[in-house]
């Protein structure tokens, strides 16, 4: 990793992470999370040096990593208390908040962590991170393997933590909780490509964008691939999305009409859009 | 043999454990050569179904055929003639792509003179060919991903059974799989697929949704969108996950 200048986090924020596997996104955690040393830079949370004060800085941090870390071994309600413990607390005095997301875990408190579902792991996981009531957390991608509902469940207890003025880094796959971030960093080969807000991200998105559907969208994908003009195209939900190449002389309209008359598609439908956060992402570096 | 429209043929499937009914009299068809997107929530019956579609498990009662072959009766046949992948299935790290490859085709029974060429196709499609002797281990997981999918299909299964495959890829790393599944199925593998990304779910010819152990919803991603007036597969899922009872 070698994150190029600096950046900072404002108090409160809940700021995103999203990157390509190994861009580096769990280094920089370890890094924040005061598991690992930075060969050169220097990093400070809340005023305190990583290198020097990491004693004091861990008990003001939550930390979630990507692989399951609780005991699987303990219960529910043991693992909660073990962590509590660690940091000299009781769980009762932090019970208010975490009561959004441990309510629905408090059926199975006996059960063994080990033998939990993915989803219940990663409440758990996230309600140990917090019982200590740290003031920054720090979530390595906790919603890998987590269904659409309970993912959204999660933003939504989120959005509650930092609305208390707690400060939340997390990293995703998803573009939608991007999305749902103040700021956004895009990260790739151990640096920050971009980072804003993503209403900035999109409204700097600065390339001509079209939605095409076909009746054979398989194929449509390799046809529009090898129009001329159409700089790149990838599949979009139930449309492919197309870049027109800055002044190429095709339009939306002459996209159509050649993709009825030469390629002998049926039901096709070609309309200008705006950029997504996705669109966005999957045109990063490639000015 | 002569092959059915059908890949999968399930008829009031259903799993207790003890007073647990994890899956709840399903019955479906999964047509050849089709996607077939497998949907729902986290503890809605989705890895318990596959189980018993894969030969690992059986039913408590109900009846099912895969790939021709029959569930109570033929799980070590269904093993042989399906191909599975799943997000944490991992291949030899310490192995190189190469003989991994031949490992897998062996296992499956690939005839060795094949196998080669097999091999060789798969890595030229897949570029890896130069990285061939190279440990699994030193590949990016994007490549890693690519290369469990061909090691799946090595074996020119009937179906593939992909269980989210594409669990905390990044949205272009996705894309790339996707087009994978795409080929396969160009040439006639049906793909099973499970997955919590929505816009995949857009990419599939048919989805069911799954609810408390149930089927609740079937159909294309269009008529189904039609049905419940939604814009998104998505937004379908939001409606029939909000009746679950057992949600997480």
């Amino acid at each position: 990793m070698d994150l190029e200048g600096d950046f900072t986090i404002p108090k409160g924020e809940l700021f995103g992470i999203i990157g390509p596997d190994g861009a580096g996104k769990t280094t920089l955690f370890r890094i924040l999370a005061t598991l690992l040393r930075p060969d050169e830079g220097t990093v400070t949370v809340e005023g305190m040096d990583i290198v020097r004060d990491y004693r004091t800085i861990r008990t003001v941090l939550g930390y979630m990593p990507g692989k399951f870390s609780l005991y699987s071994d303990l219960s529910v309600r043991e693992n909660l208390e073990f962590f509590a413990s660690v940091f000299g607390k009781d769980v009762k005095e932090n019970a208010g908040l975490i009561e959004n997301i441990y309510c629905r875990l408090r059926p199975f408190e006996k059960r063994k962590a080990g033998n939990l579902s993915g989803g219940m792991k990663q409440k758990l996981a996230l309600c140990c991170s917090l019982i200590h009531s740290p003031s920054v957390l720090l979530l390595d991608e906790p919603t890998t393997g987590v269904d659409p509902s309970s993912r959204r469940e999660l933003w939504e207890n989120l959005a509650e933590l930092r609305d208390k003025g707690m400060t939340i880094i997390v990293s995703t796959a998803y573009m939608d909780e991007a999305d749902r971030c103040g700021k956004v960093a895009m990260m790739k080969s151990g640096k920050f490509l971009l980072a804003a807000s993503p209403s900035d991200i999109v409204s700097g998105f600065g390339k001509r964008l079209a939605s095409v559907r076909s009746d054979d969208m398989f194929r449509l994908l390799h046809d529009l691939r090898s129009m001329e003009g159409v700089g790149k195209c990838y599949t979009f939900g139930d449309t492919h999305h197309i870049i027109l190449k800055d002044g190429t002389d095709m339009t939306e309209e002459l996209v159509g009409e050649q993709l009825v008359s030469v390629y002998g598609h049926t039901g096709v439908q070609v309309r200008r859009i705006r950029a997504s956060l996705e669109d966005c992402y999957m045109n990063l570096g490639e000015e | 043999m002569e092959k059915s429209g059908y890949v999968i043929e399930v008829e009031h499937l259903t799993k207790r454990f003890g007073n647990f009914t994890a899956v709840d009299d399903i019955s479906f068809d999964v047509r050849r050569g089709e996607i077939f997107g497998f949907l729902g929530a986290n503890g809605a019956g989705k890895t318990t179904a596959m189980r018993m579609l894969t030969g690992l498990s059986f039913p408590t009662s109900g009846k099912g055929r895969v790939a021709g072959f029959d569930i109570w009766t033929q799980s070590e046949l269904i093993k042989k003639h399906i191909g599975y992948m799943s997000q944490k299935f991992a291949l030899y790290g310490d192995l190189t792509v190469n003989d991994n490859m031949e490992l897998f085709a062996g296992i499956y029974g690939v005839p060795k003179a094949e196998a080669r060429s097999r091999i060789d196709l798969l890595l030229d499609r897949l570029s890896l060919m130069p990285e061939k002797n190279s440990p699994v281990k030193d590949l990016p997981q994007g490549w890693k991903q690519k290369l469990a999918f061909s090691v799946a299909i090595i074996h020119r299964p009937e179906i593939v059974f992909l269980d989210e495959p594409t669990g905390g890829v990044d949205p272009a790393a996705r894309r790339q799989f996707w087009e994978l599944i795409y080929e396969a199925v160009d040439e006639g593998i049906t793909a099973f697929v499970t997955t919590h990304y929505m816009d995949e779910a857009e990419y599939c010819n048919r989805i069911s949704m799954m609810v408390d152990g149930r089927i609740d919803a079937l159909d294309s991603p269009h008529a189904l969108k039609e049905k419940y007036g939604a814009s998104s597969v998505a937004e379908v899922f939001d409606i029939l996950a909000r009746g679950a009872e057992r949600s997480e």
